[in-house]
């Protein structure tokens, strides 16, 4: 940079993004063959290309670095968390005095101010706060989540914003490609899901490391781990002598303690040592203590993903890439197959016609579902979701309390049961490894309430 | 592979209203544990009940052994199943209180698949029986009731004795146990 400038950053623009330029105007042997070199590809990036990065935390901080220094322009960052002592380590875009602020807001002004080329607009939130309609705002979503629920929870909101052509096929239009990254200590991983099409997180469900567990008899009774102590308070005196009255919250300064204490206790009777409240708190709250290198690397590769998709420069990684620098460093990347019976991603609704709403009862529908050679089931369980989120078991035979309490259903017409045109059914059977989902399409648009 | 950005970079101005009115879909938990009850088939020892047939995720299941040492007992199991099943296990609590080696007076059971060897291939019928099995062959080996346990090892018939005590409602050493035989 000119020290004589008047504005750095103008000064900057010219040559910042030479690097950029050199892969996104030449060609190249190793070019997708759809990429047009041109410098549209450039504002695309800074200007068009809308990117969602969930989660600002180990590895969000780095993705959203990497993301601003590679032109990207235009960034939305969610978080749920605010920022604590401990995150200061790793988490470079935060002070000692931001502690207690949201991580979010806190990352989005600190990229702002270092990189007045990128918008960063924070939500202070939690991803469930939000629906379709924010979500299909983006280009693309980037994940770096700590959590398998969340990763769950936006796998399946990215697959049931997918939209089908007549024929069955997802329209490509409406997929937004996730990357979603993971680190657990020297451990990491990073991926390329393209919903509808490539393995989703429900396909691989059993990749994710288990949670470690104690058998509960060795807790009760032979205990050789300051572990196996805490764990004790934490699942059996706990709910004994209920000492807050509350359910046991691990961010609570006075729960930890208490439970240090009997911790403590319990160990001196069986002769353990090596109860710190660090362990409680780790065991307490499943902490794995995180390695900024290991985030920096997963957090690179997803920023690589996210500008190879939004410019088309160079395919794409396929599709699940695993590290681990615990001694030396072993990488390796192959595919994951998408799993047929997966429940998540396999189950493109099936459309069903229906006549009249107000003649067609459930009945009619679950014959239909048993008898015409398209479906062949035996014995289905139906459920849906009405558009307020609250669940309905519609039918289920095979179940004698349920059936007792759905069998009024069966006779009322689907009308009557709140039924709209466009819902979706789960249907469930022994005929089949996955769920299927059918979608209600009514010939007549009249639906009489009452 | 697919063409994605040729056609995104049309995309996404005008297109917000294309979409939206989106049908609400049930989670991936949800999807999972329907198909577990409704391919539950259950032995006739052992009932299921839906105090709200609308929540799959919260259910009762009542085992009622017909041989062993609980012969004739009635065991209620509260299954409490979380948004991240099946990566992790239902909570399982033992409702009725029982002289068993393998569960605590606080209806905790000591089950591998309910904790360190859960699995997501595995489904609410492996732990239904699971649970009817420890009905069948209570382990003194994994103790959770240490007493019960050690009468079990050191003497069957009186372990058989304490049994029918407390399944007709009664003490056994200081504790009190509600009757829990079929009326």
């Amino acid at each position: 940079m000119s020290a004589t400038s008047p504005n750095p950053s103008l000064g900057l623009q010219s040559k910042r993004w030479n690097g950029l330029r050199n892969i996104l105007e030449r060609e190249g042997p190793f070019c997708k063959d759809d990429f047009s070199p041109s410098p549209d590809n450039l504002e695309f990036l800074q200007t068009k290309c809308k990117v969602l990065v969930i989660g600002a935390g180990g590895l969000g901080c780095e993705l959203l670095k990497d993301l601003a220094l590679m032109g990207f322009g235009d960034l939305h960052v969610i978080d749920m968390d605010t920022i604590e002592l401990s995150n200061l380590n790793r988490q470079f875009l935060f002070r000692r005095s931001d502690i207690g602020a949201s991580k979010a807001e806190c990352a989005a002004r600190f990229i702002q101010n270092r990189l007045p080329t990128c918008r960063v607009t924070p939500h202070f939130a939690k991803i469930q706060d939000f629906d379709d309609t924010f979500y299909q705002q983006f280009h693309i979503i980037v994940c770096g989540l700590d959590s398998i629920v969340a990763r769950r929870w936006i796998n399946g909101m990215l697959l049931s914003m997918l939209r089908y052509d007549s024929d069955n096929t997802i329209d490509v239009s409406s997929i937004i490609p996730m990357i979603d990254g993971g680190t657990e200590g020297f451990k990491g991983n990073a991926r390329v899901i393209l919903p509808g099409f490539t393995a989703c997180i429900e396909c691989t469900l059993d990749l994710f490391p288990p949670q470690v567990n104690y058998p509960l008899c060795t807790i009760a009774n032979t205990p050789r781990l300051p572990e196996h102590c805490i764990e004790y308070v934490k699942i059996i005196q706990w709910d004994k002598e209920n000492p807050f009255n509350v359910p046991l919250d691990g961010d609570d300064p006075q729960h930890l303690a208490w439970v240090y204490e009997r911790a403590l206790e319990r160990a001196n009777q069986f002769n353990i040592t090596g109860i710190t409240y660090r362990l409680v708190q780790g065991v307490i709250k499943h902490i794995i203590p995180a390695v900024a290198s290991t985030n920096a690397v997963i957090a690179a590769a997803c920023a690589t993903e996210v500008f190879k998709i939004a410019t088309s420069c160079y395919d794409s990684m396929a599709n699940y890439l695993n590290f681990n620098d615990l001694d030396g460093i072993y990488t390796y990347t192959y595919e994951a197959e998408k799993s047929d019976t997966c429940l998540a991603c396999s189950n493109a609704p099936q459309v069903l016609p229906i006549e009249d709403p107000n003649t067609t009862t459930l009945e009619d529908v679950i014959k239909l579902l048993c008898e015409s050679a398209r479906f062949q089931l035996k014995s289905p369980g139906l459920t849906t979701v009405f558009q307020d989120g609250k669940k309905k078991t519609l039918y289920m035979a095979n179940v004698k309390s349920i059936e007792e309490a759905t069998r009024k259903n069966l006779t009322q017409s689907l009308g009557e049961l709140g039924l709209q045109d466009g819902q979706q059914l789960t249907v469930t059977d022994a005929t089949s490894p996955t769920a299927m989902t059918l979608q209600l399409k009514y010939q007549t648009n009249e639906i009489e309430m009452n | 592979m697919i063409k994605l950005f040729s056609l995104k970079q049309q995309k996404k101005e005008g297109e917000q209203s294309a979409r939206g009115g989106q049908q609400k879909k049930a989670s991936a938990a949800q999807l999972r544990i329907q198909k577990d009850i409704n391919e539950l088939n259950l032995p006739k020892t052992c009932a299921t009940e839906f105090p709200d047939p609308d929540d799959l995720l919260n259910f009762k299941l009542i085992i009622c052994p017909d041989e062993g040492f609980y012969r004739d007992g009635r065991f209620i199991f509260n299954f409490r199943v979380g948004s991240n099943y099946p990566h992790e296990p239902p909570k399982v609590k033992c409702a009725t209180q029982v002289y068993h080696p393998n569960i605590d007076l606080e209806g905790n059971v000591c089950l591998n698949i309910l904790r360190e060897d859960w699995n997501p291939v595995l489904t609410i019928s492996s732990i239904v029986y699971g649970l009817q099995f420890l009905f069948l062959e209570p382990n003194p080996e994994d103790p959770l009731n240490k007493e019960a346990a050690d009468v079990l090892q050191c003497n069957r018939r009186q372990f058989e004795v304490n049994v029918k005590k407390a399944m007709r409602g009664g003490y056994v050493g200081e504790t009190y146990f509600e009757c829990c035989l079929i009326k």
